[in-house]
């Protein structure tokens, strides 16, 4: 299956969607600074994986579909909800990503800082990409 | 307070491009990838770097690798909601952040033996 770029997706979302991400993901990033600042890193790392804007994403998508389908005359709830599980099941092959973003940073930042978060941003993304590429073959 | 409204900011700016980036692209299950991006992470370890060093970081790279695996467990929670129990996705995203918390703090505490 090839993969597609549809920039009039962004059309789909409304002003205030787009408001509450940026204040969810703000928001999560200064309470997981808070954390680590009060608990220490071992526990403030963790929730720099947490699923912070997930619920929000994910209403969003089967809003989003359901309503497409109910406007052609279908029935959209299953689909709006099937959209958001296939979803969620690409997020399970990103967290392996995500783990190999943190192992490197865990490697490699002290040796060099801006090379680990290079090499991390870059592991991430060829880790999800294996992932998701497995996956279809299977 | 400014390093705080500094990462409030570069946190929505991350959270909010990936999660644009994962609205553009199709398959959904491609896009889901951009659920597990490493928004918050890049949003604020440059900010920590600053402001308490790379032993820090390097730490908070380790749980960052338990909180993915729990990650990981709560996506596919959710998707098992979402599939085989049919809930809203508000209440199956909501209700997985148990699965979350005890992966993410039960592995912590075992592996890193916190008190």
């Amino acid at each position: 299956m090839i993969v597609q770029f549809k920039p009039s997706a962004l059309r789909q979302t409304r002003w205030y969607e787009y408001l509450v991400r940026f204040v969810l993901g703000g928001a999560m990033t200064v309470v997981a600074g808070l954390i680590a600042a009060r608990f220490g890193p071992v526990i403030g790392g963790l929730f720099l994986a947490f699923p912070a804007i997930f619920p929000a994403s994910a209403t969003l998508i089967e809003k989003h579909v359901r309503a497409r389908k109910e406007k052609a005359g279908l029935p959209g709830a299953r689909r709006g909800k099937e959209a958001a599980a296939l979803d969620a099941a690409g997020a399970v092959l990103g967290s392996f990503g995500l783990a190999a973003f943190g192992l490197v940073i865990w490697l490699m930042v002290v040796q060099s800082a801006t090379w680990a978060l290079v090499l991390a941003t870059i592991s991430w993304f060829a880790v999800a990409l294996l992932g998701w590429r497995v996956r279809r073959w299977l | 307070m400014l390093e705080y409204g500094l990462r409030f900011l570069a946190g929505g700016i991350a959270v909010s491009a990936f999660a644009a980036l994962g609205d553009t692209l199709r398959p959904k299950s491609f896009a889901g990838l951009f659920g597990a991006a490493p928004s918050i992470a890049l949003a604020t370890l440059l900010i920590t770097l600053s402001q308490k060093g790379a032993p820090f970081v390097a730490m908070e790279g380790r749980s960052m690798i338990v909180g993915a695996f729990a990650l990981g467990a709560y996506s596919w929670t959710v998707c098992v909601l979402l599939k085989k129990f049919l809930l809203s996705s508000w209440t199956a995203t909501v209700a997985a952040l148990v699965v979350w918390f005890a992966i993410g703090l039960g592995v912590s505490v075992a592996l890193f033996r916190l008190p």
